[in-house]
């Protein structure tokens, strides 16, 4: 019955600033199925982040959640006790950062960082667990475990310690990964080594939800996609239908902007205009103003998130129209 | 701990396990020779409180009120007080008192005011804003009057001191911690600690506590001779630690009525007082370029 390792419903986040309460998240649901990378594109400041970081439980006060439900395999998280989030974290879910250099400590060998998370979560003796992260170190493939398990965290590539991280993330084997923009510091060899290594630890189990705004990214890995702009998922559908038929105006764009950039290398398609400000969003749909199809309706009223075809959904009245030229 | 992973992780090139620790120590040994003296000195003196009563054959309290206010001589080193008592004896018993009156109230107050600082830091709201309204109260009030104020209640004796300078100086200590924490728990491994699943007791212990270190050990050596110094100032006043005993401020305060006819007493602790303060001031210098890694210039 339960096909979703992590289904969002709704989720609502806002942060109250001077000029009032701003939506960082609105109305979003996506869901990751059981053993598959689901992922979520989007520009800066889209709401992508405040997404994954609702389900860890770590939005930042005063930002809250606001309305909506995250259930991890079946069960609702959202307001479980801290002490009980704790536990999840790290056993049940965990999360990698986008700056491998920084998300070490620098004063604990790495070694023992990753073995923090073993000796949290089991009941290990002090040998066990060191050989359980050895043994996690060598499956992230990190040569020489032995030696890296002794070295600090400033004496590691950007890669190693991406790789590190994932350790850390993955040894207690997580049902849930969340991974934002965990390729992004890093340079594309690496970025590719990374990439499949999480396509391998998908094989092995865990549910991957990852974090991008790189759509060459996405579709190398992803199974299914969300995209998100100004805080709602406008279009979410498995990879290949998405970059085959996308239907809202937004992914469109973004397909024609990549593309563009691949087959004429001269002219690059853009879509007009900037991102809102999410203080002073237009009425009606957000992305109007910007958007080529807009309607009068569009103005007046959002858009609700409608199921054109099975899996494929879209917030958009005009879904699938192209442009009058 | 350290041998057993030495013992497992054999033939690991140790050349590249620099820790954190002994790479600016050896640093500093390297490269402020000031500082390396300081220490010497600080070491020096510790040891000559231990073992006062080995280097002086006189007792801290024995009078000679045959050879009162008599000068430096080869039987006095340093001459003797309005008592007959041998100076040198006394200094070297009352460093005792002024090592112990500067160290253990900075131990305390470094304690005190990390726990409060960190937590201030970290919790934020209400907690925060309680804590940092109490250290601002004991910041503007005039040190030297709540130390009068605290001696009087509470008779003079060397708990008070602790608990007066204690009192005094918390306040900095905690401070200093909370800004430190407020900017490390915006690192991301503390983010990072967090999506293990770290309490926030844990990381507060382990991971942010670690990277303040560097920071309260420099403050550490400069709340040392800064409570030397308010020691002195209350003895000087008459307050602290009373006779027979002595401490230097003591020493200089009954010094001070013969400081025309016998200056030799307020002389020798006074330069002993500034040695102290002096060497633990440099020695705070010397760590704090060596564990900083941005005042490095070379």
């Amino acid at each position: 019955m339960n096909d979703n390792m992590l289904e969002i419903r709704n989720l609502c986040v806002s942060f109250p600033t001077d000029k009032g309460e701003v939506k960082a998240a609105a109305d979003v649901s996506l869901t990751v199925p059981k053993g598959k990378i689901a992922g979520i594109v989007g520009e800066s400041g889209c709401g992508k982040s405040v997404t994954a970081r609702s389900v860890m439980g770590l939005i930042r006060r005063p930002g809250r959640v606001t309305a909506g439900e995250i259930l991890l395999d079946g069960r609702e998280i959202l307001h479980l006790p801290e002490k009980e989030k704790c536990r999840l974290r790290g056993s049940e879910m965990s999360m990698i950062f986008q700056e491998p250099m920084t998300s070490l400590n620098p004063v604990v060998r790495v070694g023992k960082q990753v073995e923090e998370t073993v000796l949290l979560h089991e009941q290990l003796s002090g040998t066990a667990a060191r050989k359980r992260v050895l043994e996690m170190l060598e499956a992230v493939g990190i040569a020489d475990p032995q030696k890296r398990y002794n070295a600090w965290p400033h004496q590691l590539s950007g890669g190693l310690r991406q790789r590190v991280m994932i350790a850390m993330a993955m040894i207690c084997r997580p049902k849930l990964l969340i991974a934002d923009e965990p390729t992004t510091a890093l340079d594309v060899t690496v970025e590719a080594q990374i990439l499949q290594l999480m396509r391998r630890l998908c094989e092995g189990g865990t549910s991957v939800l990852l974090i991008s705004h790189n759509l060459g990214v996405i579709a190398q890995v992803c199974d299914r996609v969300s995209v998100m702009y100004a805080g709602r998922v406008v279009e979410s559908a498995d990879t290949d239908t998405l970059f085959d038929r996308p239907m809202h105006p937004y992914t469109r764009g973004l397909m024609r902007a990549v593309s563009s950039l691949q087959e004429n290398g001269e002219h690059l398609d853009t879509i007009p205009g900037t991102v809102p400000d999410l203080n002073h969003l237009p009425e009606g749909c957000s992305f109007s103003p910007r958007c080529s199809l807009c309607a009068d309706g569009c103005r007046q009223r959002m858009p609700e998130l409608e199921e054109i075809m099975p899996g494929h959904t879209v917030r958009c009245f005009r879904p699938g129209e192209e442009a009058e030229a | 701990m350290r041998k057993k992973q030495t013992g497992a992780a054999s033939g690991i090139s140790f050349e590249t396990d620099r820790s954190r620790w002994t790479a600016p120590l050896r640093d500093l040994l390297h490269h402020n020779k000031i500082a390396v003296v300081s220490a010497v000195i600080i070491l020096l003196l510790v040891l000559a409180a231990c073992l006062a009563p080995v280097l002086t054959p006189y007792g801290e309290t024995q009078m000679d009120l045959m050879n009162r206010l008599s000068p430096p001589s080869a039987k006095h080193w340093l001459g003797t007080d309005e008592g007959g008592r041998d100076i040198l004896t006394r200094m070297l018993y009352g460093s005792r008192i002024s090592l112990m009156v500067g160290i253990v109230p900075s131990l305390l107050s470094l304690v005190l005011g990390t726990a409060l600082g960190m937590l201030a830091g970290f919790r934020g709201g209400k907690t925060d804003a309680v804590i940092m309204r109490a250290a601002d109260i004991m910041l503007a009030f005039p040190s030297i009057l709540l130390a009068m104020v605290i001696m009087y209640t509470l008779g003079g004796d060397l708990p008070a001191v602790f608990l007066t300078l204690t009192l005094v100086n918390w306040a900095e200590v905690a401070r200093i911690t909370r800004a430190e924490t407020l900017r490390l728990k915006e690192n991301e491994y503390v983010e990072a600690a967090r999506v293990i699943g770290v309490s926030r007791m844990r990381i507060m212990l382990r991971h942010i506590l670690p990277n303040c270190l560097p920071t309260l050990i420099v403050l550490f050596t400069l709340n040392v001779p800064a409570a030397i110094m308010t020691e002195s100032s209350l003895s000087f006043l008459g307050l602290g630690i009373q006779p027979p005993y002595a401490s230097w401020g003591r020493m200089i305060n009954i010094g001070r009525q013969y400081l025309y006819t016998a200056p030799w007493l307020c002389f020798a602790p006074g330069a002993a007082i500034m040695v102290c303060v002096l060497a633990f001031h440099f020695l705070g210098d010397g760590l704090r370029d060596a564990l900083d890694p941005h005042l490095k210039k070379r």
